[in-house]
């Protein structure tokens, strides 16, 4: 099968979509003829020309804002907003009005909103080119909030995002953009709430998301020299969030570990610790333990950006002292 | 020409020549993988700072952007501090936190870069705001680009700093281009001045690349401030000559040879010298002078940077709240 990487696999989803459906535009800075600071449009504007690939001034308040009403109203914006830091300008837009919009008017108006763009640390970026920012997002009553951690997953899940109704936070990490993955020719759709089970095993069970997922598989490979096998989960969708495949892998491994480069403090592995404590008490035979970054901002220095993320030997230590319990 | 003294002209000189080189110290140092992050140089655009922060002191407060290396320098922080923060380093005027776009240096009155774009705006008024209520006579600056000028920051900050009368001064450098977004796509109005004064305050454009106009502009905004009698936007018209960021091609797609040609031609610094040359206000030796001296620092500058240590890891959740 023909390989494609993370970037070039959303992208085809997008065109796709595009060439579907003719009420779907796209906004941004530098999305129009330029596609994209990452590559997210390119070849499109030739397309589809500026009404559907809109490059805008620098006016993320103003473009979320300016798509909600356009949602409101019988199109289908994607927000390509380069880094989720950016659109914290437009977080009243968000909250306030995109989440809420479908409710308040009883399911009469549709929200049909796709925002994407980077997370993630990666390349000494800094404090404001770092962020991930997903559990606000999963916070809200509202919000679809997907992480993709490959090229597949990410052109499965970004055609159920533009086919949806819903607000869909479409989260791409940094440091996966160039990594390819075996994407088919056919077109196929990944559904939201849909766990992937990236590895099956019974010694323990760990759920990672996006980047997380390379570095678990990394330290898997190692316990499975020493006979033992972990098994992987990868959520894709945080909101909403397949509950029951972790349930159902904790019932079998007794074990749990959470990874996520995000901050711990009411993080995804908080809500899913707490979901699996209230459900699957019975089936645990240790304490859940999460392995986050450091709660703090992301600083540039190399060292430091460095220490703030799980690094593959955090990694395998936690697992082992999971293990051990 | 603006009535200053020699050695008045010739400090403006150097600290044109000061950003010049030590911008083009890390470019090189960006290619050669020193500096670890984003690099948006200010090459070309060199006398807007200057003839601004001229008139500052320390007291007076510089809010500045992504693209602020010749703000920080302007306002007083030194090239090794400079260089060493964007090579990650524990010597860096951020301690290596922030790299580029979070230079911090609040003993001299550089309180940040930015890598978000607007909110040096607000808050360039904020320090207006203080100024005017523990009456200190300082002045809060904002620098920013034409791109900037179109997000609400702009057009809230402008109009708090005009109805409270705010010792602020909103610079904004036209080069013309937001990234690859040229400003006349961006807004129907391009004249930044008549934008501002739609807002009740004083605006003046003036050629961005000439540093005696620029001077003269900013006395008067920073006189106007301190006076008590409002804020002030002050249009530098300019061009950078690089790549918007390092490592992105320097012309591009957006923009033309002839273009990026003519405005080199028009170089701050070089066309400076030739000024002062030609009326007798400075002579060559003066300027060789000058040269050799900032060399030597920009120099040493990177030497110092070079061999400065990381920061040490274990300190990298200090300095969240402000009892650690
Ligand atoms: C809120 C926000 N949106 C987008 C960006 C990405 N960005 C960085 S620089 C830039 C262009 C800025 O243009 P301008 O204000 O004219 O400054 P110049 O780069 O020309 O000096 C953009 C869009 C950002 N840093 N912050
Ligand atoms: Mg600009």
């Amino acid at each position: 099968m023909r390989e494609l990487t993370y970037t070039a696999a959303a992208r085809e989803a997008l065109a796709e979509e595009m060439a579907r459906d003719p009420s779907i535009f796209v906004v941004g800075e530098g999305i129009g003829q330029r596609g994209g600071n990452f590559n997210t449009t390119t070849g499109l504007y030739d397309l589809y020309g500026p009404m559907r690939l809109r490059d805008t001034p620098i006016v993320e308040r103003g473009f979320i804002g300016m798509c909600t009403g356009a949602a409101m109203t019988g199109t289908r914006p994607v927000v390509d907003f380069m880094f989720v830091d950016f659109i914290l300008d437009g977080m009243g837009e968000l909250i306030n009005q995109v989440a809420k919009i479908q409710y308040m008017s009883s399911g009469r108006l549709k929200m049909p909103m796709v925002l994407r763009g980077s997370i993630g640390i990666s390349g000494a970026s800094a404090t404001h080119h770092s962020g991930s920012y997903y559990p606000l997002f999963v916070n809200i009553p509202g919000f679809r909030v997907v992480v993709p951690s490959n090229a597949y997953d990410a052109k499965g899940l970004l055609k159920t995002a533009l086919r949806g109704d819903d607000p869909v936070m479409f989260l791409e990490h940094k440091a996966l953009f160039n990594q390819k993955a075996s994407v088919p020719e056919e077109e196929y759709f990944i559904p939201f709430g849909k766990a992937a089970i990236v590895r099956e095993g019974t010694a323990a069970t760990v759920v990672a998301l996006a980047s997380m997922i390379r570095k678990v598989n990394e330290a898997a490979d190692t316990l499975a020299k020493e006979g033992v096998n972990i098994e992987i989960i990868d959520p894709r969708t945080v909101a909403p969030l397949d509950i029951e495949t972790i349930l159902q892998s904790v019932h079998k491994t007794g074990r749990l570990l959470i990874v996520d480069e995000n901050f711990g403090p009411c993080g995804i592995g908080a809500e899913i610790a707490a979901q699996v404590t209230a459900r699957g008490f019975d089936d645990l035979d240790a304490p859940i333990q999460r392995l986050n970054g450091v709660h703090t901002p992301t600083p540039y220095s190399p060292p430091l950006e460095a220490a703030v993320v799980p690094n593959s030997a955090q990694v395998l230590q936690a697992i082992r002292d999971l293990l051990a319990e | 020409m603006a009535d200053l003294s020699k050695e008045q002209y010739l400090a403006l000189y150097r600290q044109m020549f000061e950003i010049r080189r030590t911008e083009e110290q890390l470019a090189k140092a960006h290619q050669a993988g020193l500096v670890h992050g984003a690099c948006h140089t200010y090459v070309g655009e060199e006398a807007v700072a200057t003839g601004v922060c001229a008139h500052l002191t320390a007291k007076d407060s510089v809010f500045s952007t992504h693209r602020g290396h010749g703000h920080a320098l302007a306002k007083g922080v030194p090239p090794r501090e400079v260089m060493a923060e964007l090579f990650g380093r524990v010597t860096g005027c951020s301690r290596g936190r922030g790299g580029s776009m979070h230079l911090f240096s609040p003993e001299v009155g550089m309180m940040g870069t930015s890598g978000i774009v607007g909110p040096c705006i607000l808050q360039a008024t904020g320090a207006g705001y203080s100024a005017k209520l523990m009456n200190t006579g300082a002045v809060g600056v904002a620098f920013f680009g034409d791109g900037a000028s179109n997000n609400g920051a702009f057009h809230e900050g402008l109009n708090l700093a005009t109805i409270w009368d705010l010792p602020v001064i909103f610079v904004c450098e036209n080069n013309m281009y937001a990234t690859e977004i040229a400003f006349s796509y961006a807004t129907r109005n391009t004249n930044m001045a008549e934008r501002a004064r739609s807002y009740g305050m004083s605006a003046v454009a003036v050629d961005g690349n000439d540093v005696l106009a620029v001077y003269q502009a900013a006395d008067e905004a920073v006189r106007r401030a301190r006076a008590g009698n409002g804020p002030t936007l002050i249009e530098g018209k300019t061009y950078r000559t690089r790549a918007h960021s390092e490592g992105m091609p320097s012309l591009g797609t957006y923009r033309t040879q002839e273009e990026l040609d003519a405005w080199k031609a028009r170089d701050p610094i070089s066309t400076y010298k030739a000024k002062l040359l030609q009326s007798g206000a400075a002579a060559e030796s003066d300027f060789e002078q000058i040269e050799t001296a900032v060399q030597r620092l920009v120099d040493e500058s990177f030497e110092f940077a070079k061999n400065s240590p990381y920061p040490d890891p274990s300190t990298v959740s200090n300095h969240i709240f402000s009892a650690s």
